[in-house]
């Protein structure tokens, strides 16, 4: 078994008198993909803004590569290596698509003051922010400003900025959320190819992109987590099935 | 692309430039005996050109709205008049970069504390630190009280004993202006297209994902406070000698607040806009100063037309010139030519709906 990249032990964030995670206990193993799952409101996007450092949990430990990082700012945790992409399209849209994945880029190659020192460092950026246009296929859009493309090339867009970001960890809130099911089918794809180098957590309401993309699964019901583990166990628990999937297959039976 | 522009923009403020630098051959044959009254008056409005280009920075390319950015231009006025010898011009060598230094200390610590603040709130701290020095100056007995300091002697430009430029003269001074308005519009524009532009532009965007890809987001912010701070302390050193003293009023909240009124007018975000903004708003009031004493009331009424009109400014109208079509269905014309636009706007309608309806 591959060791854990992060966990986090009796994490918890209220909002006033609302209990948005409660006491969570969650880890994430190199290389795997783990998904989140969950009706709506059980805390998956307030997990996921916790491990980022959106805001800091009301109680409990984060611990990422056995560094604690509760209490950190955002863009300290963004440093050490868990990029985000966020649940509504959230790319610069003055700025085309290659700088935008060159902004995301250089904060991680010297920041700014690195590119204008050295000439190296500033192409280093436009590699990898190239390499991971084409690797979410988008060069022929390098040079179109985001607000130009449409909305399924804005969502790739935006995991396009958190691999140039070269992240050890991507947490990535919906990747998928109001994709047709081309575009869908497409970044599933992006995604598993993805896993080979990277450390995926993932919110997804598309149940057969996350089956077939996911290692592990964490089922959360307000705020609290179910069940966790392999995928083919959370196919077959009935406590999952009664709560969300049974919901689910209703939907869809009906 | 942001930041890249038509080809007629760098057309049109070349010939501008053009214009106004040759002015000495031109003002005497137009304004006649008032030609260097009008000189001094250009070289007002190109400080001032400069000082709305250093708001720019802050309002149009990062979007922090600052109304006490007068409090760096008065900055500039103050350390020029208070550190000139009484008697003997200051060397120009050692005054410019005091007041560059002061006004960057200045920006460091009030931007350190306002640069917290977002919107409303960092329109009204910006507004009490402006405020605070105002009160300072105007009831201080060392800065002279509501009166002000005057200026004896502008500082010299000497390397050596020999004279470069003389400043007491009305035309080099014009120049030295002109030069710093050029040099100041090119620093600019090279900064907002450099990478660091390329972050300020981000965090205008969304300062949020910014942080969320790793950028501290506040420390740039305050570099882009400092470099605008010490851009319109220069300006405000400007004002002063061309002035030839110092004054509370320099650093109120009117005079923020004018500046701002220039950029909006300009065009915010453009760089070049707040330059043109800063001579239509200078050339409007000068008009209307003449035409009537209520000239407030003309000048009000012309910002909000004009902001109704050309939202995104002078500059708006360069970068964008409105098409025919778009003209005629526009609704003061409208307004205006009520028979002559309805079949116009009707003329340009088949074209687009058609497909939507097969």
């Amino acid at each position: 078994m591959s060791a854990t990249m992060l966990e986090t032990r009796g994490l918890t964030r209220r909002f006033g008198g609302l209990v948005a995670v409660n006491e969570v206990d969650f880890d994430v193993r190199e290389n795997e993909i783990h998904a989140i799952l969950g009706p709506n409101g059980a805390g998956k996007s307030t997990l996921i803004n916790l491990l980022s450092g959106e805001f800091p949990p009301s109680e409990g430990e984060i611990r990422f590569q056995d560094r604690p990082i509760q209490g950190r700012k955002a863009q300290q945790i963004a440093r050490m290596g868990i990029g985000r992409s966020h649940q509504k399209t959230n790319v610069f849209p003055r700025l085309t698509c290659l700088q935008n994945c060159q902004l995301a880029a250089r904060i991680h190659l010297g920041g700014v003051l690195g590119s204008w020192r050295s000439r190296q460092r500033a192409r280093a950026v436009d590699e990898r922010a190239l390499q991971a246009l084409e690797t979410c296929q988008l060069v022929y859009r390098a040079y179109t400003p985001a607000a130009a493309m449409s909305y399924g090339e804005q969502r790739q867009l935006q995991i396009a900025m958190v691999l140039a970001t070269e992240p050890t960890l991507m947490l990535l809130d919906e990747p998928m959320a109001g994709m047709g099911r081309e575009e869908t089918a497409q970044v599933t794809e992006l995604l598993k190819g993805l896993a080979d180098t990277y450390t995926l957590v993932l919110i997804e309401h598309d149940m057969d992109s996350v089956f077939r993309l996911a290692n592990r699964i964490t089922v959360m019901v307000d705020g609290c987590v179910l069940e966790t583990g392999p995928t083919a166990q959370i196919r077959a628990s009935e406590k999952v099935r009664d709560v969300y999937l049974g919901r689910h297959q209703e939907e869809v039976h009906a | 692309m942001l930041h890249t522009y038509p080809k007629r923009v760098v057309v049109i403020m070349l010939v501008l430039t053009a214009i106004v630098a040759i002015f000495p051959l031109w003002g005497p044959a137009v304004f006649g005996a008032q030609s260097d009254f009008m000189m001094e008056k250009m070289t007002l409005m190109l400080i001032l050109a400069l000082f709305a280009m250093s708001l720019d920075l802050l309002v149009g390319i990062v979007g922090l709205v600052s109304l006490g950015h007068a409090l760096f231009f008065g900055l500039g006025a103050y350390t020029l008049a208070l550190a000139s010898p009484a008697f003997s011009p200051a060397a120009i060598w050692w005054m410019a970069p005091l007041v560059m230094l002061v006004a960057a200390l200045a920006a460091l610590v009030v931007g350190f504390l306002v640069i917290r603040t977002r919107g409303i709130f960092f329109i009204m701290t910006t507004l009490a630190f402006g405020q605070m020095l105002y009160y300072f100056v105007s009831t201080s007995r060392h800065t002279g009280g509501t009166d002000g300091v005057f200026i004896m002697f502008r500082p010299s430009v000497e390397v050596g004993g020999a004279v470069l430029l003389d400043l007491d003269n009305p035309l080099t001074f014009f120049y030295v202006c002109l030069a710093m308005v050029v040099v100041g519009y090119l620093f600019l524009r090279w900064l907002t297209r450099s990478f660091f532009g390329q972050v300020l532009d981000g965090i205008h965007d969304n300062e949020h994902r910014m942080e969320a890809l790793g950028y501290a987001t506040g420390h740039y912010k305050l570099v882009a406070f400092v470099i605008s701070g010490v851009m319109a302390s220069l300006a405000g050193m400007l004002a002063a000698m061309q002035y030839g003293f110092a004054n509370p009023s320099q650093l109120g909240w009117h005079t923020s607040g004018e500046v701002l009124m220039m950029l909006i007018l300009g065009g915010m975000g453009t760089v070049f806009g707040p330059i043109l903004g800063a001579f239509a708003y200078e050339i409007l009031q000068h008009t209307f100063e003449h035409l009537t004493t209520h000239w407030p009331i003309l000048m009000g009424i012309t910002i909000i037309l004009a902001v109704l009109i050309l939202p995104r400014g002078i500059a708006g109208l360069i970068i964008d010139p409105p098409s025919r079509a778009s003209l005629a269905k526009s609704s003061p014309l409208r307004w205006l030519k009520p028979g002559r636009a309805a079949p116009a706007s009707e003329a340009v309608k088949p074209a687009a709906p058609a497909p939507r309806e097969g």
